[in-house]
């Protein structure tokens, strides 16, 4: 299994690089089918996915419902823009928490890479304001916080 | 300065390869501005405007010795961007090590089935 590695470029966008062992059109496939969906895209342990609707189609609507069995919930709306099977998904997301955040446009793409496939997530967000709310969803989640030590920030090593 | 605004600054501030570098350099130990300018192919008031940059940030300490000023990394100055990138990640990672595992089961299917 490979590292993820998160960096953030510019003012504006996130970039998430991830790869797996299967082929693209295998991954490609897990980004749009709502029955493979709402069976990893959950975030914390304990979380669940009751509704996920994705068309799979270009104008298709997306839209993924969060919730913890304890009341707690929130979820995410969006519109997939371009599909070119099995390389790239270029769609909008908002989060409703419940107040709808602003538009981030994803481009995901999907590269054969040996015997697996390298994913590569570029977020562009309106401004920084709304990064720095994108970023702080993970807090209001409930996340682990966790000190990662310096090094372990993604982009550094790669910029020593 | 409210928290939000601190973390912008931040922000603006690790958006340089060159910054990004210079910390880099400083998590190894304390610098001077030549030491930092060294591995650059950039001047050294290039390399000053960069440090004044990240020390507005509250990312970096510099402090006078003699004619120098030596830069060495502000403590606890990266704890809230790191919080913010680790809690994305660490969401992420988790939705990734069940997609890994889905994936494994369908390759798997798909073997039996041929």
């Amino acid at each position: 299994m490979s590292e993820l590695v998160l960096t953030t470029e510019g003012e504006t966008h996130v970039v998430v690089k991830r790869r797996f062992e299967a082929s693209p059109e295998m991954v490609y496939r897990a980004h749009l089918d709502p029955e493979l969906i709402r069976q990893w895209c959950l975030g914390p342990e304990g979380w669940t996915m009751p509704v996920c609707i994705n068309e799979g189609k270009p104008g298709g609507k997306i839209r993924y419902e969060w919730s913890n069995g304890k009341g707690a919930g929130f979820f995410l709306t969006g519109e997939i823009l371009e599909l070119d099977p099995p390389h790239r998904i270029v769609h909008v997301e908002r989060m409703h928490m419940p107040d709808p955040t602003p538009d981030n446009r994803v481009v995901t793409t999907f590269v054969a890479d040996g015997s697996g496939t390298l994913m590569t997530m570029r977020m562009s967000l309106p401004d920084a304001e709304t990064r720095r709310a994108m970023l702080a969803t993970g807090m209001a989640r409930g996340m682990e916080a966790s000190y990662a030590r310096l090094e372990r920030l993604s982009g550094w090593k790669a910029a020593s | 300065m409210k928290p939000d605004e601190s973390l912008d600054l931040t922000l603006a501030a690790l958006g340089d390869p060159t910054r990004r570098g210079i910390l880099a350099r400083l998590a190894l130990g304390e610098a001077t501005v030549s030491e930092l300018a060294e591995p650059f192919a950039i001047s050294q008031p290039a390399i000053s405007r960069h440090i004044r940059v990240l020390s507005e940030a509250g990312l970096i300490v510099q402090r006078v010795a003699g004619t120098k000023r030596p830069c060495r990394l502000a403590p606890g100055a990266l704890s809230e961007l790191d919080d913010y990138l680790e809690m994305l990640r660490e969401a992420l990672s988790r939705n990734y090590r069940r997609l890994d595992q889905l994936l494994a089961k369908q390759a798997k299917r798909k073997d039996k089935s041929r």
